[in-house]
């Protein structure tokens, strides 16, 4: 049963889209608004002690516009992240993705792609297992990136929900015992603004809503999404392998197609 | 495009028959669509008939308005992108050209589409069209050889100095280069850069440019590099043999990424 939080549905998108609205015709900053709908009113404190966000100031393509979330060291102890949301905030759909962390996955470190409609704030929002609520946010000039037509490369020739999966070489400097995983889902994550060129009618949205991934019977990361992702949702994240079991994962787009996959272990 | 250049920023062509003139390319604003009128009625009386469009970008149809009693020729497929980009072509270039520039410029489809190859009689000299498959430097590229002069208008599939842009696919543009050099032209008139080169060699330095693109990307993307990180190093070599590097390698580099890590 989802939480009110977890729900990604176009109500809820349309929702925030008229929030988002509303915040900026009275004011030009739609957070404090945005903020007060997604957590209920919750107060949020700055995260710049435990958290830190990445991204081009100036992106590249605003459909595919690369989001790098990183929890400081010494961050963990008493308190770890249980939690945490991406928004983007002059979107039609702020909210982009929840991200919800294994409990002992050791996830430090968690990255993916979004569309940018607008010159816009990033937020990224820790809910820590205490319960206390810690943002960062990162400005991104960028427009047009949720109403940019579908790419062309060949990932089309791929049937949709084909996953791939990589455990990538390790580096220098991460700790020992973690390794980065690549998840990539071949989906068009339509956003709902995109155009048909031949009928030059609007596409509907069809998005990757809900996405889980284990090892064995560990749950490492659940992700809820919106249509503010990028097409072919890519996440990628630093976490504590163990033992030979498998990867799975599963995933459920809006239209109630479901995919799954699993991946040998044998690389760890 | 700026105020400064007015959108004067393509190669244009103009080729001369004995009963019709075709135009290839209209420049990125009315104010160069006009000025190309008036050079070409200096030179000829010739009815100005046809107006071809290589592509949908706007530094290439901005100046169709000063031509709208001809008739236009295109891509198959560049009616439908003109719909889907025109009018955020307007807004977003109102910027560039000004707001009295802006205020001219006509989104104008082609009536004549070309499916695959086509031919245009302009009386006793005859163009022959040809429409790529699938995407390339765009999303509906459109060649033109004029066998009289030996010439090939490849619009911005071929960059002269000024590095390629890429706004179709990585790879169906460097498969149709392989295609495109076979043409049997003595020279090429690029979409940007120097006004005419040596065909095929002229094809050289972009065929390197864009196989070090992917080769970089697909490289980055074995090793696991992320998108974010990839972008500056992709293409680099290339660094200094190109004018407006900085301005578009990027974003180059973003999409070959993006369409490569699926390969």
């Amino acid at each position: 049963m989802p939480t009110r939080r977890e729900t990604f549905g176009v109500g809820a998108a349309t929702a925030l889209a008229l929030l988002a609205r509303r915040a900026r015709a009275a004011d030009d900053d739609p957070w404090p608004s945005l903020a007060a709908q997604i957590f209920d009113g919750k107060p949020i404190s700055s995260g710049a002690d435990v958290l830190a966000i990445d991204a081009p100031y100036r992106a590249m393509d605003a459909a595919l516009v690369p989001v790098d979330i990183s929890i400081l060291p010494g961050a963990d102890g008493a308190r770890r992240v249980r939690r945490l949301t991406l928004v983007v905030d002059a979107n039609p759909s702020p909210l982009a993705a929840q991200f919800e962390f294994g409990a002992d996955a050791g996830i430090d470190h968690l990255s993916t792609r979004v569309r940018v409609n607008d010159y816009t704030n990033i937020h990224a929002v820790a809910e820590m297992t205490d319960g206390a609520l810690l943002a960062v946010s990162r400005f991104v000039k960028a427009a047009g990136g949720c109403s940019a037509p579908a790419l062309t490369g060949t990932a089309n020739a791929i049937p949709l929900g084909t996953m791939r999966w990589r455990l990538l070489p390790q580096k220098p400097d991460a700790p020992a015992g973690t390794r980065e995983a690549q998840l990539m889902i071949r989906h068009p994550n339509y956003s709902g603004m995109q155009m048909n060129q031949l009928t030059r009618l609007y596409i509907p949205a069809d998005f990757i809503q809900k996405l889980r991934i284990w090892q064995g019977d560990r749950p490492l990361l659940a992700v809820a999404g919106g249509i503010s992702l990028s097409e072919n949702p890519e996440f990628r994240f630093r976490f504590r392998p163990e033992g030979t079991a498998p990867f799975r994962a599963d995933a459920e787009d809006s239209k109630g197609h479901r995919f799954h996959s699993e991946f040998p272990a044998a690389a760890v | 495009m700026d105020p400064a250049n007015a959108g004067d920023i393509a190669n244009l062509g103009v080729v001369v028959g004995g009963d019709a003139v075709a135009v290839i390319d209209t420049g990125g604003s009315v104010a160069v669509g006009a000025a190309l009128r008036a050079a070409i009625r200096a030179i000829t009386k010739v009815p100005i008939r046809y107006i071809i469009n290589t592509h949908e970008h706007p530094d290439h149809v901005f100046g169709n308005a000063a031509f709208s009693d001809a008739t236009f020729v295109g891509h198959h497929r560049l009616p439908a992108v003109l719909a889907e980009r025109g009018p955020y072509y307007l807004q977003s270039y109102r910027d560039q050209l000004g707001p009295d520039e802006i205020a001219k410029v006509r989104i104008i489809p082609p009536g004549v589409l070309v499916q695959d190859e086509s031919t245009l009689d302009l009386g006793g000299r005859v163009l022959h069209l040809r429409a790529a498959a699938s995407p390339a430097h765009s999303h509906c590229d459109l060649a033109v050889l004029d066998a009289a002069s030996s010439t090939l208008f490849a619009g911005d599939l071929l960059f002269v100095r000024h590095v390629p842009v890429l706004d179709g696919s990585l790879m169906g543009w460097l498969s149709l280069l392989r295609q495109l050099s076979a043409t049997p032209a003595l020279r090429a008139v690029p979409g940007h850069g120097r006004q005419v080169v040596a065909w095929p060699s002229g094809l050289a330095d972009e065929q390197r440019y864009l196989a070090t693109l992917a080769a970089d990307a697909r490289r980055l993307i074995a090793e696991g590099v992320p998108l974010g990180q990839a972008v500056a190093r992709i293409d680099q070599a290339e660094r200094g043999q190109w004018q407006l590097f900085d301005d578009y390698n990027p974003r180059n580099a973003t999409a070959a990424y993006g369409e490569l890590e699926w390969q």
